[in-house]
């Protein structure tokens, strides 16, 4: 070891994975009692020193490989879930991101204390090397769980936003056999994958023959837009009904047909009302014509 | 051309959110400078297919708007610029119904026919740079900039 060409930081490194594993039980000991693995673990004690373990081998693994300031390191491939988990489980309690870090930090000196011991018995002037080490890949575990924490609270995100989604989409039963489903908004993928689902399950849930999509409030109907607009058309005649998509204002009419898209497979009416008399009469149920109605906005 | 230019902001276009304020934005510039309803949704439209190229196609990027005054003409210029792949074939691109994505593949002749001006640039590796311009036409609208 003491080779002059040797890394000395790379030294250190392997010194500090050694440690770790030697170390392993004692660490993981003290850990379980710390809040982050006490509280998570609530039922039993050994859950917590198993998971202190798990996390004090990936420690090591990463200390080993060398690559201590490296989040992408494989060996926090192991603990990322269970991390993830953990901090997870401290954000539903209530616990900001910075206290969970706050907790994360607290990990440190029970393992510092060791190792300072353990350099002291042996007098070694070289103990700063390890203790260097220890604090990188301490610091390195903490923007490891801020990330998952930061993912984890992206997916909680992104699932009330679907929540959202599925609330905005009403289906309005009109008559026996026609419902409605007034699209307001922005038609991205996601939301006409809701729409489309909702659709289905309408058709479904009440035998609907016919499905009217109004798209009097989305502002822009472009190629993205009525491919969703057409598949949705698509799958709703393969449940057996058929799809009339009203509301096609003048100014979007235009647009579409020097865009240059064919809408020409879809059933339009220009308004919700012409729809559901056009779903009627399909019916054989009489509408008389609509007076042409005096104050009509001229749009 | 010697179009007097006023102001440029730029968008970034990294996301899907990122997409619905550059249209909100296009939106609103083009109503204030004076483009009727009919043009308004053409050019954001327009936008709304070149951005998500953008997006899509180059990996994301960024949007400049500039509003152009030429005499007593007012109009927009619009360039969607990303740093991704790049267009080997940009005729072939250009052709109604062509995608290598998956898409209707109206995108990019669409948008050239809802404009008054486009030019694409683009080259193989370093990226891609649609330009649009827009002006307001000829007979102003006494409805300007309504809903
Ligand atoms: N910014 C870009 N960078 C790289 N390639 C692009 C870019 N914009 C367009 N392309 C290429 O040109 C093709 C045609 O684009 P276009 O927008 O017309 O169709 P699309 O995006 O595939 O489908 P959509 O009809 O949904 O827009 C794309 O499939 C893609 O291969
Ligand atoms: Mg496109």
């Amino acid at each position: 070891m003491q080779v002059a060409e040797h890394d000395t930081a790379s030294e250190a490194a392997k010194e500090l994975g050694a440690f770790l594993e030697r170390r392993r039980e004692q660490i993981a000991q003290r850990w379980a009692d710390a809040t982050l693995f006490r509280t998570v673990f609530t039922i039993s004690r050994d859950e917590a020193v198993e998971a202190c373990k798990a996390v004090v081998d990936a420690l090591a693994d990463v200390a080993r490989s060398g690559r201590l300031e490296d989040v992408a390191a494989p060996g926090f491939d192991t603990v990322r879930d269970q991390l993830g988990r953990m901090a997870g489980s401290r954000a539903q309690a209530g616990f900001d991101p910075a206290h969970i870090d706050g907790e994360v930090v607290g990990l440190r000196e029970p393992v510092a204390a060791l190792l300072r011991a353990e350099f002291a018995e042996a007098a070694d002037p070289d103990a700063h090397g390890p203790t260097l080490a220890l604090a990188v890949l301490m610091g390195t575990l903490r923007l490891v769980v801020m990330n998952t924490t930061v993912h984890a609270g992206q997916e909680l995100i992104s699932r009330q936003r679907r929540q959202m989604l599925e609330v905005a989409t009403p289906v309005i039963s009109l008559w026996q056999g026609i419902v409605a489903v007034p699209l307001i908004g922005t038609l991205d993928s996601a939301r006409s994958q809701v729409v489309m689902e909702t659709l289905l399950d309408a058709i479904v849930d009440q035998r609907a023959a016919h499905v009217i999509l109004d798209i009097t409030g989305v502002p822009t109907v472009d190629s993205l837009v009525a491919q969703h607009l057409m598949k949705t058309a698509a799958a709703a005649r393969l449940m057996g009904a058929e799809c009339i998509i009203s509301g096609i204002r003048p100014a979007i009419a235009q647009t579409i047909v020097q865009l240059g898209i064919d809408l020409g497979s879809i059933l339009t009416r220009a308004t919700l009302a012409d729809a559901l008399a056009h779903a009627l009469g399909r019916q054989d149920i009489a509408v008389p014509p609509r007076p042409v109605a005096v104050g009509a906005s001229p749009r | 051309m010697h179009a007097r230019t006023a102001s440029t902001s730029r968008l970034p276009i990294t996301s899907d959110s990122d997409l619905a304020w550059v249209r909100q934005h296009v939106r609103q510039a083009a109503a204030e400078v004076g483009f009727n309803l009919v043009q308004q949704t053409k050019l954001v439209t327009a936008t709304s297919e070149l951005a998500r190229n953008t997006l899509v196609h180059g990996g994301g990027g960024h949007m400049e708007a500039t509003v152009l005054r030429e005499g007593v003409t007012r109009g927009i210029r619009l360039s969607f610029i990303d740093g991704g792949p790049g267009i080997a074939d940009p005729e072939l691109a250009m052709t109604d119904g062509y995608s290598t994505g998956g898409g209707l593949g109206m995108g990019l002749s669409g948008a050239k026919r809802l404009v008054a001006e486009f030019t694409l640039e683009s080259r193989p590796g370093q990226g891609t740079t649609v330009t649009v311009t827009d002006w307001v036409s000829g007979v102003p609208s006494p409805r300007t900039g309504a809903p």
